[in-house]
């Protein structure tokens, strides 16, 4: 199957708006969320149009479908991720609230003062402080696995944070800050080897490159639907059922329960103890067909396309007088990290805004990052699957328009 | 030092604003003068940019301070980004050199609006611009 640009672009219809007058839209957003396809569009609208119900006690003919949709998507996840078995599966609001659940659920039940959880320097906060939380509530001590001036963690950093002591490692599959690809299948293996637990948050790394957990070893591993083409507010928890079984529940309410008596309950089965409540049914579904659309492109072709918009955005940026690259990594995701000499971020986001052009500034939830490098933050571009040199051309001569403007 | 304005001549100014603004109808056009605009503010002497008058919620560091001179308030305030800082004249220009009770009643929203502005004001906006007008209402209501 050959790759088109144009064929991509036409199914996101966001893609093709003017978000000032005469100014068309260049989302180069996308690390901080993607774009839908229509096909996820026409998926969350049909649940509310037509499959409107809710999911796994309903014997009438909607509740039915819905929950067939719900469990559908289900197992498209455990094959996306290339999961044992459908029930390692659970659904989550988010990375976020995945990661959450297994600080409070696996580390209050097994962490004590003495442990060690290692989270990454270069990490995104929901993981520092997920961690964080649950070490101040058990004894346990944060230690940041540190990163150089590259931005890279090294094999030999992680190795050396490792002690007996080390209970649990966290880290990212790729840096949201910085753009750099952790070296997690080494990492997973040392950590393995010390007896610690390993948790990769693959928010940013699910959406550059295919993911195999079974391969990867991980015991646990999380991402949002809303970075991948799908919607917000649902996300994936993939955890190794042995591990799953073992954890406590974490929410009460319905679903996750077997008998509720006053005296205590017993708990459903996996992966809906850890489901409580009504699910996000659209959601669900939609990150489904987001899966679905994936499988259904040349995916190894899309993203080595996205991989030549970057290898080009890298060189055009250069152009620009004044402008430094972080994360300088030898791998390194489409996501660009960069400083302006005399340029405040927000100002450069603001004044390509005007263009109509859409870039994150700030500290992108990753303050440790900004210390280390002594900034506030940065401006970050970063691409997706639809992203092409045009978009790199536009950013380009935006830059350079702002510094003009400036730096006077 | 630029000359110590009034009300009158904070009003004459918003007036010339919103009249140029209108003749704009490019952002980039219009961010170039709120830059300019930011060259004229009143410089804020470091000292007085300290934790305590840091502005919460903006991504570029913001400060105010608030004094009263009799029955009139002075604020200075400052920014590092370049358009945040012609956001903060344009908050001189609304509240700078009124009483405390004019500080409550000035209606910001339709300023705003006249410029084009007031979708950097609703909460949450990482500009501050809500924050930045909290903060010197709070310091004229003491």
């Amino acid at each position: 199957m050959a790759f088109s640009l144009a064929s991509i672009r036409s199914d996101f219809p966001a893609l093709h708006q003017e978000v000032h007058p005469g100014k068309k839209l260049v989302y180069l957003d996308s690390a901080a969320t993607a774009l839908k396809p229509q096909s996820v569009i026409d998926a969350v609208v049909s649940i509310y149009a037509q499959d409107c119900a809710n999911v796994h006690r309903g014997v009438h003919a909607l509740s039915q479908r819905a929950t067939a949709r719900v469990e559908a998507a289900r197992d498209l996840v455990q094959h996306f991720i290339g999961a044992e078995a459908r029930e390692e599966v659970v659904f989550t609001r988010g990375t976020t609230d995945a990661i959450n659940l297994v600080a409070q659920t696996w580390g209050r039940a097994n962490l004590k003062a003495g442990d060690e959880v290692l989270v990454a320097e270069l990490d995104h906060h929901s993981n520092i402080v997920s961690w964080q939380l649950v070490c101040e509530a058990t004894g346990a001590t944060l230690k940041p696995i540190p990163m150089n001036d590259r931005g890279e963690v090294t094999v030999e950093a992680f190795e050396a944070c490792l002690s007996d002591k080390t209970k649990v490692c966290a880290f990212p599959q790729v840096s949201n800050s910085l753009g750099t690809l952790l070296p997690i299948r080494q990492m997973i293996e040392l950590a393995h080897s010390r007896g610690a637990i390993t948790l990769v948050d693959g928010a940013q790394g699910i959406v550059h490159s295919r993911v195999n957990v079974q391969e990867l070893g991980a015991d646990f591993y999380t991402f949002s639907a809303h970075k991948l083409y799908g919607p917000t507010g649902i996300g994936v928890l993939y955890g190794k059922r042995a591990l799953l079984e073992a954890m406590p529940p974490w929410q009460g309410g319905g679903d996750m329960i077997d008998r509720v008596r006053f005296e205590g309950s017993t708990y459903n089965d996996l992966p809906f103890k850890f489901e409580a409540g009504t699910p996000h049914i659209a959601g669900v579904v939609g990150l489904g067909a987001a899966i679905e659309y994936l499988n259904a492109l040349d995916l190894d072709a899309a993203l080595q396309h996205e991989a030549d918009v970057h290898a080009y955005a890298i060189e055009a940026l250069e152009t620009v007088d004044g402008l430094t690259l972080l994360g300088k990594g030898a791998r390194q995701a489409s996501v660009l990290s960069f400083v302006l000499e005399g340029v405040h971020p927000t100002d450069a986001g603001s004044l390509l805004d005007a263009r109509g052009i859409a870039i994150r500034t700030g500290h992108h939830c990753a303050q440790p990052v900004m210390d280390h490098f002594g900034i506030t933050g940065t401006a970050r571009a970063s691409l997706a699957i639809y992203s092409g040199r045009d978009d790199i051309d536009a950013l380009v001569d935006g830059l350079k328009r702002a510094c003009r403007m400036l730096r006077r | 030092m630029t000359e110590e304005r009034t009300a009158a001549d904070y009003e004459a100014k918003l007036e010339e604003l919103a009249e140029a603004f209108e003749f704009l109808d490019d952002w980039e056009d219009r961010y170039e003068m709120l830059i300019e605009l930011g060259d004229e503010l009143q410089p804020m002497p470091g000292a007085l940019k300290t934790d305590a008058t840091k502005v919460k919620g903006c991504l570029s560091q913001v400060w105010v301070y608030g004094s009263r001179e009799g029955e009139t308030m002075r604020y200075v305030a400052d920014s590092d980004a370049h358009i945040v800082r012609g956001l903060v004249a344009l908050v001189m220009m609304m509240f700078d050199a009124r009483s405390a009770e004019a500080v409550a009643n000035v209606d910001a929203k339709a300023w705003l609006t006249r410029l084009g502005l007031d979708q950097h004001l609703s909460p949450g906006r990482s500009n501050g611009l809500h924050s930045m007008i909290q903060r010197v209402q709070a310091i004229a209501a003491g």
